[in-house]
């Protein structure tokens, strides 16, 4: 892995894009007509969206990867994916939680992409939690490799089955983009997030791969 | 015989040698079943009505325990690695071992339906279906548990791994397990019955396959 | 036969060319396949003995013997009772192996190991826990494997019985080759070669 500054780069302009997304979609954007200003946070809550779903598809070819090729550099990859991944699905659950108080006046209800995103943070927190708990560095890549593949496999299983058990209840119940006056904000938000994440990952299997290699010598 | 003919009748043998643990199983489901009855109240009509999630999550947490036991007599002297080096093939323990640990979980939940029909009032004149439920929902369990127990019987800290690598993953067992079960408990006015079974029956079809095929880089250094 | 001080590398070595572990760097060619390349080729001609006897306690002697003769074969079942007795585990062939002391034990896992029809066969200190009959009857075991042209790899500590039985030693150092040649002319380590 080299010592490149890209990263830096990386991180430095999402988090300008996500200052000046957030910033249009907090102060410069119409208020929503019937959910006011709340509607807001779809500002942020979309992108995380979008990109803990990329995070942890990103995870899943570092998990295909590193069972085929055997390079460290790919497990290390897997757990930087992990990692921000988990972090940002947790993230989204708060959000989640901080939505649905105001509109429907309890912290959770059990909306399919939300519970689906909740068990993906234990299923996935798990796999870095077994990553703590084996010693050996070759053993620990192929088993979270494995476990990696189960739980994404897992994941549209999961969401259809949550979905068919709250079913009786509600519909969509997550902030949803309606008009073109909101696409601009949300599009720079998601890009900014998008930069600050890859900028995560690659710091984060930098690091990870240093420490690999720190054990092995 | 075929690998996975004797794969399979080792660990019939092995099971049948442990089956004082069995009872022990048993024991820890039945209390379990018992202590939620304590959590949520002496309410028959509540009790009645949630029998099938007391049933589930009884067995649930006892297929920990079935799991990781399953893999305690392969790892203790390597007797695992020394069935692999013969050679004997991975994928064959496997499904012997899923397998075996499938029935060890259906034996389990048919014996825990009597405490369920008598601690909740909850019967039913449909065993078929019920017993039927069960042994999907068993291998449904077994097929993710025996590769994850194989997994965290060789890492540290393996009690609490075991079910936190599990429990999320086996969401839909759960709550397709216990949507059947009730149905069948408390009747189908809907017909929804079919979408529940189709649902655990899918579940299972892509872990065993999947499962199956990684087996091999569980156990293989 | 493979000596060496304690941490020299006998086990893991014996374990690669078992494929029972994967070597970082490197190859080796063990009854005639690559240990990477045909893994399961090796397997069907090599048997290994490792630190751990590889069985199950809560099966009987008999029973051990069985499920892994099924995975070898009609001719390793046949096997089975002779082998029993080769190894005086006749008498007690019912027992659960749970109650079986150390050299019992040890006895038993020779047994299995030798279920198979092996070309060469890699034993780690099987003379641990044996007493004095065992050590006869697994000197005559070596000596039957010899006679019908198997390979033995013997890693032990004690040098006169590797000096006895064996043609060529190997010494280790910290993973590395210290010396081989001819097993007489072996010496206690830490003299000069």
């Amino acid at each position: 892995m080299r010592d490149s500054r890209l990263p830096y780069g990386l991180l430095a302009l999402g988090l300008a894009l996500l200052l000046w997304g957030s910033y249009w979609g907090l102060f410069l954007a119409p208020r929503e007509t019937y959910m006011g200003d709340v509607q807001r946070i779809m500002y942020v809550h979309v992108p995380t969206a979008w990109n803990a779903m990329l995070a942890l598809t990103f995870a899943f070819a570092c998990a295909l990867i590193s069972l085929f090729r055997d390079d460290p550099v790919w497990d290390a990859r897997l757990e930087g994916a992990l990692e921000v991944g988990v972090v940002l699905s947790a993230l989204l659950c708060m959000q989640g939680a901080i939505w649905a108080k105001p509109t429907w006046g309890v912290w959770w209800d059990w909306d399919p992409r939300l519970t689906t995103t909740a068990v993906m943070v234990f299923a996935f927190g798990g796999i870095l939690a077994l990553r703590e708990f084996v010693d050996d560095p070759v053993k620990r890549a192929t088993w979270s490799a494995v476990a990696a593949i189960i739980a994404y496999v897992d994941v549209p299983i999961v969401y259809f089955s949550v979905k068919w058990w709250n079913s009786l209840h509600q519909t969509q119940s997550s902030p949803e983009t309606v008009s073109r006056a909101f696409q601009w904000p949300l599009r720079i938000n998601a890009f900014g997030m998008l930069f600050l994440m890859s900028g995560l990952i690659a710091l984060r299997a930098r690091l990870a791969f240093l420490r690999r290699e720190e054990e092995v010598a | 015989m075929s690998h996975l003919a004797a794969a399979l009748r080792k660990d019939l043998l092995l099971q049948w040698r442990a089956r004082a643990q069995v009872v022990a199983v048993f024991a820890f489901g039945a209390a379990a079943l018992l202590l939620f009855s304590f959590a949520v109240g002496p309410e028959t009509t509540v009790l009645r009505e949630q029998a099938a999630g007391f049933l589930w999550l009884g067995l649930l947490l006892s297929s920990t325990l079935t799991l990781a036991e399953s893999f305690h007599a392969e790892t203790e002297h390597r007797a695992l690695e020394g069935l692999l080096l013969l050679p004997a093939s991975a994928r064959a323990l496997y499904y012997a071992k899923a397998l075996a640990n499938a029935l060890a979980l259906f034996a389990l939940g048919a014996g825990l339906v009597p405490v369920m029909v008598i601690l909740y009032d909850a019967a039913t004149p449909r065993i078929p279906a019920l017993l039927g439920i069960i042994l999907l929902g068993s291998a449904g369990l077994s097929a993710p548990g025996t590769l994850y127990a194989a997994m965290t019987s060789q890492a540290r800290a393996r009690q609490t791994l075991l079910p936190l690598l599990l429990f999320p993953l086996v969401v839909p067992v759960l709550l397709a397990a216990v949507k059947a079960t009730s149905l069948v408990i408390h009747g189908d006015p809907m017909g929804q019955l079919r979408a529940w079974t189709l649902l655990l029956v899918c579940f299972n079809v892509i872990h065993w396959s999947l499962c199956g095929l990684l087996f091999d880089r569980v156990v293989e250094d | 036969m493979v000596t060496g001080r304690n941490g020299s590398g006998k086990s893991t070595l014996l374990r690669v060319l078992a494929t029972a572990a994967r070597a970082d760097r490197g190859t080796a060619q063990v009854a005639g396949h690559d240990i990477r390349d045909a893994r399961a080729e090796v397997r069907r001609r090599v048997a290994l003995l490792g630190h751990d006897s590889g069985l199950y306690d809560g099966l009987t002697a008999r029973q051990n013997l069985e499920v892994a003769a099924s995975f070898l074969g009609p001719a390793a079942a046949a096997r089975v009772g002779a082998l029993m007795g080769e190894f005086g585990l006749a008498d007690r062939a019912g027992d659960p192996v749970s109650a079986f002391s150390a050299g019992m034990r040890k006895r038993l896992a020779l047994a299995r190991t030798l279920l198979k029809d092996a070309e060469v066969v890699l034993l780690d200190e099987p003379y641990g826990e044996l007493d004095p009959p065992g050590f006869r009857l697994l000197d005559k075991a070596l000596d039957a494997l010899k006679a019908r042209g198997a390979t033995v790899l013997l890693a032990t500590h004690l040098l006169e019985h590797g000096r006895q039985g064996c043609d060529e030693a190997l010494v280790l150092e910290e993973g590395r080759l210290a010396w081989s040649g001819p097993a007489r002319d072996l010496r206690e380590p830490g003299a000069a070669p």
